[in-house]
C-alpha cells in the first residue's frame, strides 16, 4: 500500500511475480549466515589462540555448510538437479555464484574444521584462511541473491540488505558459539553478540527508512510479524548477554552468568532466523502488491 | 539471421482469445483450471506456466466519441427499466463506454532478467533473437521468476520447472510464423522481423494520432528503455499499467554493480569486525 492517490491496476493484480521459493529458502538464508560468519570466527579466534572459542565456531561453521546444500536440494525437489547448478560459472546469477561459493566454502570450512578436530593447538593456515576469505562473501550473497530482482522492495534496498544480512550472521556464529563455550573464552563471542544485535537494529532501520513507502513490505502483515519478533528476540538475547557479562556490576554467581549467556546465545539465534523471514515474506507482499511496482518506476526510486 | 519478435497492435484486438487456443493446442500447455474471475470476459488472469498468452479485457467509463448511436430498442429500454427497479445502475451511453483488449506474451528482452539470472544456462537466446527455458536443463530454482520485470515466468507445480512463451522456436525453424499470430484473424498479433515491425508500427501509431487518437502509444519498441527494447512489443491505448504492465521496466542486471558492491562490502565489514572484536581483546 504506498500512500498516493490510487494508481490504475489490472483489477488488483500483481505486476511481477511472487516467489516460488519455499521455506527451505528463508532457514537456508539463516545457516548460510551461520556458517560464513561462524568461518571467520573459527579463523579470527585460531589466530588469536583461543581453541575452545575456535572449536565451537568450527563446529557452527560446519553445521552450516553441511546444513546449507540439503535444505537447496530438498527446495529444488530433485537431488540430482543440484548438479545443473554446476555446469556453467555465470557472474550475471548470483544463484550461480552462490551455489560455487557455498561448495567452495564447504570445502575450505569442512577441511579447516577437520583439522582442528585433529589437533586442537593448530596453528592458523591457508585452510582457515579460505575458509574465512569464503565465508564472509558467503553470508552476503544471500542478500544480493533477493535484492538482484524485480521484487520492489527487495530490489530497493540493494545497498542496505547486505549489512542487514552481515549483522544477523554475525550475531547467529556468537550465538552459536555461546551455546557451548566455557565461560574463559566467552568474552569475543559475547561481545560481538552485543555489537551485532545493535548493528542489526541500526542498519534495519536505515534500511527501512530508505525504502519509504516501500518499508510497509517488511512492517505489515506476515513479514511484520516476524519481523518484531526478531527484534525482541535480539534485543532480549543482547540483554542477557549484556547482564551475563563478569564487568557488568550484577550479583550474580557463575551457574547464573552461564545460564544468561545461553539463554542469550539462543535467543539470538532465533531472532536471527526470523528476520530471514521477515525479509523472505516481504518479497512475497511487496510482489503482490501492484502498486509498489508502479510507484517506484513512477516516481523514481532511484 | 534477422531478429524476430511480435508487434500486437491492441488497437484491433477484438479479444476473441484465438490466440490463446493456438497457444495452447501448438505448445501442448496444460490447462490451468478454469474459474470465474470476475474480471470483465477474462477468465485466464495472467501469464504464467500454463499460459503463455492472456488476453486483457479492461471495461472504462469513457466517451468514445461516437455521435448518434443506435436508438434504444424497446427490449433494451425494459431491460434497463428492470435494472433500476432493482436497485442497480445501468450503464447508459451517455456515461461513455470504452473497451480495451490486449493479448499479453513474454517480451523476449534484449536484456532479459530471466536469462541473466539462470543459474544452470537453461534459458538461453536463439538464433532468432528470442528467449527460450531448455526444459531438460531446468532445475527448478524460481530465480528466473522473481526475476522478470513483467511477472511472466512461473513455476509448473507439476514438475517443479519454469515455462514460458517460446516465440514457436520449433515453428521458427521450419519456417513457420508462430501460431498465435496466424491464429489472430485482426493481424493484431503481428510477427516478422523486429526493425520491420517498429518501422510499422511507427506509421501505425500515426495514423491513429491523425484519426485524433491521441491516447496510442507504442510500449517496449525503443531500444533505449531499461530492458534495452522488447523483441515483443505493444501498441497500447492507455497507461501500461491499466493492462498490468510495468510503466518504465528496468531488467536487475543493471543494479548488478550496486547490489555486489554492496554485498562486498558488508562481508568486508563483517569480517573486520569479527576480527577486531576477537583479535583486539586479546589477553
Amino acid at each position: 500500500m504506498v500512500p498516493r492517490e490510487k494508481p490504475t491496476t489490472y483489477y488488483g493484480r500483481p505486476i511481477v511475480k511472487p516467489p516460488v521459493w519455499k521455506p527451505e529458502i528463508p532457514f537456508y538464508f539463516f545457516f548460510g549466515g551461520l556458517a560464513g560468519a561462524s568461518a571467520v570466527l573459527a579463523s579470527a579466534a585460531t589466530f588469536a589462540d583461543r581453541p575452545e572459542l575456535a572449536r565451537r565456531a568450527w563446529a557452527g561453521a560446519f553445521v552450516g555448510v553441511t546444513v546449507s546444500p540439503l535444505l537447496l536440494i530438498k527446495d529444488l525437489g530433485k537431488p540430482m538437479r543440484f548438479l545443473n547448478m554446476l555446469r556453467v560459472f555465470k557472474v550475471t546469477s548470483p544463484m550461480n555464484v552462490g551455489a560455487w561459493l557455498l561448495l567452495a566454502n564447504g570445502g575450505a570450512t569442512s577441511l579447516a574444521a577437520g583439522l582442528n578436530v585433529l589437533n586442537e593447538k593448530r596453528r592458523a593456515g591457508a585452510p582457515e584462511l579460505a575458509a574465512a576469505a569464503l565465508g564472509a562473501p558467503l553470508a552476503t550473497y544471500t542478500a544480493a541473491l533477493v535484492t538482484h530482482s524485480a521484487i520492489p522492495a527487495w530490489s530497493e534496498a540493494r545497498r542496505e540488505m547486505p549489512f542487514v544480512f552481515a549483522a544477523g550472521a554475525t550475531a547467529s556464529a556468537a550465538g552459536a558459539a555461546l551455546l557451548t563455550v566455557p565461560a574463559e573464552e566467552a568474552e569475543p563471542a559475547r561481545h560481538l553478540g552485543i555489537a551485532a544485535a545493535i548493528a542489526e537494529e541500526a542498519t534495519t532501520a536505515v534500511m527501512h527508512k530508505r525504502l519509504g513507502p516501500l518499508a510497509d513490505s517488511y512492517e505489515k502483515g506476515k513479514a511484520g510479524a516476524f519481523g518484531k519478533a526478531a527484534r525482541a528476540l535480539t534485543a532480549a538475547g543482547a540483554f542477557a548477554l549484556a547482564a551475563g557479562d563478569e564487568a557488568v556490576p550484577l550479583r550474580l554467581g557463575k551457574r547464573r552468568r552461564r545460564t544468561l549467556t545461553v539463554a542469550g546465545g539462543a535467543l539470538l539465534l532465533a531472532g536471527s532466523v526470523c528476520k530471514r523471514w521477515s525479509v523472505f515474506k516481504a518479497g512475497f507482499q511487496s510482489a503482490e502488491d501492484p502498486t509498489q511496482v508502479i510507484h517506484t518506476q513512477r516516481e523514481g526510486g532511484d | 539471421m534477422e531478429r524476430v519478435g511480435f508487434f500486437t497492435d491492441t488497437s484491433v484486438c477484438i479479444g476473441c482469445k484465438a490466440c490463446e487456443v493456438a497457444c495452447k493446442e501448438w505448445n501442448h500447455v496444460p490447462s490451468d483450471g478454469q474459474g470465474f474471475l470476475g474480471s470483465s470476459y477474462d477468465n485466464s488472469g495472467e501469464l504464467g506456466a500454463d499460459r503463455w498468452r492472456h488476453v486483457a479485457f479492461i471495461e472504462q467509463k469513457l466517451p468514445v466519441g461516437v455521435e448518434g448511436g443506435a436508438p434504444d430498442s424497446f427490449v433494451q429500454e425494459a431491460a434497463r427499466q428492470n435494472l433500476v427497479e432493482e436497485g442497480l445502475d445501468p450503464h447508459t451511453d451517455e456515461d461513455g463506454f470504452r473497451w480495451l483488449m490486449s493479448s499479453d506474451v513474454c517480451k523476449h528482452c534484449t536484456e532479459a532478467g530471466c536469462l541473466d539470472a539462470c543459474p544452470t544456462g537453461s534459458i538461453f537466446r536463439t538464433e532468432f533473437g528470442t528467449v527460450v527455458v531448455q526444459e531438460d536443463i531446468c532445475n527448478g530454482c524460481g530465480y528466473c521468476v522473481v526475476s522478470c520485470p513483467f511477472g511472466v515466468l512461473d513455476q509448473r507445480e507439476e514438475d517443479g520447472r519454469v515455462w514460458k512463451c517460446t516465440l514457436c522456436y520449433d515453428r521458427l525453424q521450419g519456417d513457420m510464423e508462430p501460431a498465435c499470430a496466424q491464429a489472430c484473424p485482426t493481424d493484431s498479433i503481428q510477427f516478422g522481423e523486429l526493425d520491420e515491425l517498429r518501422e510499422r508500427a511507427a506509421e501505425r501509431v500515426e495514423v491513429l494520432h491523425e484519426r485524433g487518437r491521441s491516447e496510442a502509444r507504442l510500449y517496449g519498441e525503443s531500444p533505449d528503455d531499461g530492458v534495452g527494447g522488447f523483441g515483443a512489443f505493444f501498441l497500447l491505448l492507455d497507461e501500461p499499467e491499466t493492462y498490468r504492465l510495468p510503466p518504465d521496466p528496468v531488467v536487475p542486471t543493471r543494479n548488478a554493480g550496486t547490489v555486489w558492491k554492496s554485498a562486498a562490502a558488508a562481508a568486508a565489514t563483517m569480517a573486520a569486525g569479527i576480527a577486531i572484536g576477537v583479535l583486539g581483546g586479546r589477553r
